[in-house]
């Protein structure tokens, strides 16, 4: 049986670098294979170690549960450590990522939004132009709050089954729980 | 600067739609001229792959912000990679004219 899909994970801010050489005179960077750090495993070292969030918030930031983010973790230190020992560059490349901006939440009007000029920093509210932003509470996201969605149906073109529609999940991707075949938007 | 605001009909005190591919209509609405357009959405009823032809359309008038209910894991990427400001306001009773009113703070 094949594996299950993993999630993808996601990334707030690509970084700035492909990676690191390492320097000095015992340095030959042609001999050595540089260590593969994936970008998943970037963004949960600048999560956990700069911007200093505890692994369950960071694992909500990152749409991935809290044991693996862990895991995350703990892979990107070691291959950060067997860089430093071995004397290896560091790539960081691939890994199952989407890349998402900052969000920033309004206190004014209660709107959400991102910042697509990641330079620049965000001072005011595109919608009301208060000054009462602050970033986006990613707590809200772990909670889970299904309330407040679109109501939206998937039908089953075999069967005739319906149920609500999931936001974010493509209908194709549903299964039918009756006859197992694949849903669609009603 | 062009705004693109997703609504449930063509009027004025229409309510914002919650959904971005599958909105009723779209409003464009212009911050220096303050015209208002109002496009129906052509991929209303698709079975799939909705936000991108909406996406499209708002592409095709230069929008820079994008004001909805939600975004779908598909369109964020995409707005993202066209520099498009996405804003979500998570009150399905706000009108099309009071969004244009906040917009011109």
């Amino acid at each position: 049986m094949s594996p299950r899909i993993k999630r993808i994970r996601k990334v707030l801010n690509p970084p700035p670098i492909k990676g690191f050489k390492p320097y000095g005179p015992e340095t030959n960077n042609t001999q050595n294979e540089p260590v593969v750090l994936l970008y998943e495993e970037y963004e949960a070292l600048r999560l956990c170690d700069y911007d200093m969030y505890n692994h369950y918030y960071a694992s909500g930031i990152m749409n991935v549960s809290r044991p693996t983010f862990t895991r995350i973790y703990a892979s990107a230190r070691q291959k950060v450590a067997r860089a430093f020992v071995e004397g290896r560059q560091i790539a960081i490349e691939g890994g199952k990522v989407y890349f998402d901006s900052d969000w920033y939440h309004c206190e004014k009007c209660h709107c959400d939004f991102n910042n697509p000029a990641k330079e620049l920093q965000v001072e005011m509210c595109p919608l009301c132009g208060s000054k009462e932003v602050k970033d986006y509470d990613y707590t809200y996201e772990i909670e889970e709050n299904t309330e407040n969605r679109p109501f939206d149906t998937c039908i089953c073109p075999n069967c005739g089954f319906e149920q609500p529609h999931k936001s974010g999940k493509p209908c194709r991707q549903e299964e039918c729980p009756k006859c197992h075949s694949r849903m669609m938007r009603k | 600067m062009k705004v693109a605001i997703t609504s449930t009909g063509n009027k004025e005190d229409s309510t914002i739609d919650q959904r971005f591919g599958r909105c009723a209509y779209l409003v464009i609405y212009d911050t220096v001229s303050k015209s208002v357009e109002y496009i129906p959405n052509p991929g209303k009823d698709a079975e799939e792959d909705a936000g991108p032809v909406c996406i499209q359309l708002a592409a095709s008038r230069n929008v820079i912000k994008i004001i909805s209910g939600e975004f779908g894991i598909k369109i964020k990427a995409l707005l993202d990679s066209m520099k498009v400001q996405m804003i979500m306001l998570k009150d399905p009773d706000i009108k099309i004219n009071e969004i244009i009113e906040m917009l011109n703070h």
